[in-house]
Order: C-alpha cells, then structure tokens, then sequence
C-alpha cells in the first residue's frame, strides 16, 4: 500500500500532475518523499525547492517537513492559500 | 458552541444567512459579520473574473477547525462561514463570516481572526482573468502578518 499525492493550482500546472498514487517505504517523512519528488526533473525541483513558497498537508491537515507519512496516507502539495 | 460550514458554488442571500443565526434566540447580544466580494481590479489590472479552486477533502475541516479556535479563544455563541468556489465575476460575493456572542467584543474579535486565519490556513486558491490573460493569485506577505498578531496577543 502506497500514498495518494495530489496537487494543487499552480503547483499542478507546474508538474502537470493533478494525482497519482506512488510506493512508500516505511519510516517515511514529508521531507524524504519531497527529495524523490525532486529528482524528477527540472520541473519537480523548481515547484519543490527548498526556497520556494509551498505548503504540504497530510490527511487534510497542514504538516512540515518532518511530519510523518504512512501507508494509506494523502499527501498534498500546494502553493501559499488566497482564498478569501 | 454550534459552528456552520458551507462550501458551494451558488450564491447566498447574506441578511438570510445572518437572520438564522439570531431567530428565536434571546442569548445573543451581539453579532458581527465580514463579507468578501470579487473587485473589478488587481494589481493595476482589470479582472474580468475570477475561478476560486479548492481542495475538497481539507476545506470543509480546515474551516472548522479555525471556527474552534475561535470557539476556544472567545465566549461565542455560534460561527457561520459560507466561502463560494467556481468561477465568479466583479460584484459577486465570495465569502461570508458571522458571529454570535452575547457581547460585542468576542463578536469583532472572533470575526476577524476567522478571516484572518481563512486567508492563510484554508485551502482555497484564485485564479484571475484578466485582458493580459489568467494568472494565479499571489499570497500576500500581509495576510501572514495579519494571522500571526493573534499569536502575540
């Protein structure tokens, strides 16, 4: 069993990617699976990188870095919130 | 304390809404409230519409949660938010937050810690159209410092 990521505005745009679902390995972080997500190509470690205004949540709930990610888990991946 | 939720893409009749949260009750004293509309320009710019996109599973909880911290930081009777999603134009309203409480002070107070937690915790992102074409709204440096003086207090 695997994490569902998803994407969100113009960070999807960015990846071109809206959702998908990738293998875990156990003891798994948000940071951890952000580095994977980087060595995607250009695309991923510019929408990812460390100095770039993003957000992350898991299971609904804003998380960091460190926050833990476990099988079964949601994962997702957006840009800084203007609703309102 | 009782707290409403809503999001939807149809409109709302906002003195219906606010009216439903005092009928009957003889315990409120005070109610304030905070309406968002979409403006004609941004940053120099005409904006001809906006599409409002959100994340369905996190925003209904992300938008809860922040009417119970309210909840537990004011003596509050009830919380309405009601925030629109979808495409909207120039005039039409966006979000709506009402509250009750028995005296003006959590009232305003309350109201504009949801809004200001709204603008920065719950997943919703706008997307402008406008005559150089669409682009994604940007966050604003302010709405950061806006959340963080209730921190301090």
């Amino acid at each position: 069993m695997g994490v569902t990521l998803l994407y969100f505005a113009s960070l999807r745009e960015a990846v071109g990617l809206s959702r998908e679902d990738i293998p875990l390995e156990a003891g798994s972080t948000v940071s951890a699976l952000v580095e994977s997500l980087r060595g995607r190509g250009k695309a991923w470690n510019d929408a990812l990188a460390p100095g770039k205004s993003w957000r992350v949540a898991v299971n609904q709930q804003m998380a960091s870095l460190a926050t833990p990610v476990r099988p079964g888990d949601e994962v997702a991946f957006f840009p800084p919130v203007t609703g309102g | 304390m009782a707290a409403t939720v809503r999001v939807q893409e149809a409109d709302f009749d906002t003195g219906r809404e606010l009216d439903a949260m005092t009928r009957g009750r003889t315990d409120v004293g005070a109610q304030a409230s905070f309406a968002g509309l979409v403006r004609a320009s941004s940053e120099g710019d005409e904006v001809k519409a906006m599409t409002l996109e959100h994340y369905p599973a996190m925003t209904a909880r992300a938008l809860e949660d922040i009417c119970a911290q309210a909840a537990a930081k004011w003596k509050l009777i009830d919380t309405l938010v009601i925030h629109r999603v979808g495409r909207l134009v120039p005039g039409d309203r966006i979000v709506l937050v009402g509250v009750t409480s028995a005296h003006r002070g959590e009232a305003f107070a309350a109201c504009e810690f949801i809004m200001d937690f709204l603008k920065t915790r719950a997943p919703f992102w706008k997307r402008e159209e406008t005559p150089q074409g669409t682009r994604w709204v940007e966050a604003r440096s302010s709405d950061d410092e806006a959340a963080a003086r209730w921190k301090a207090g």
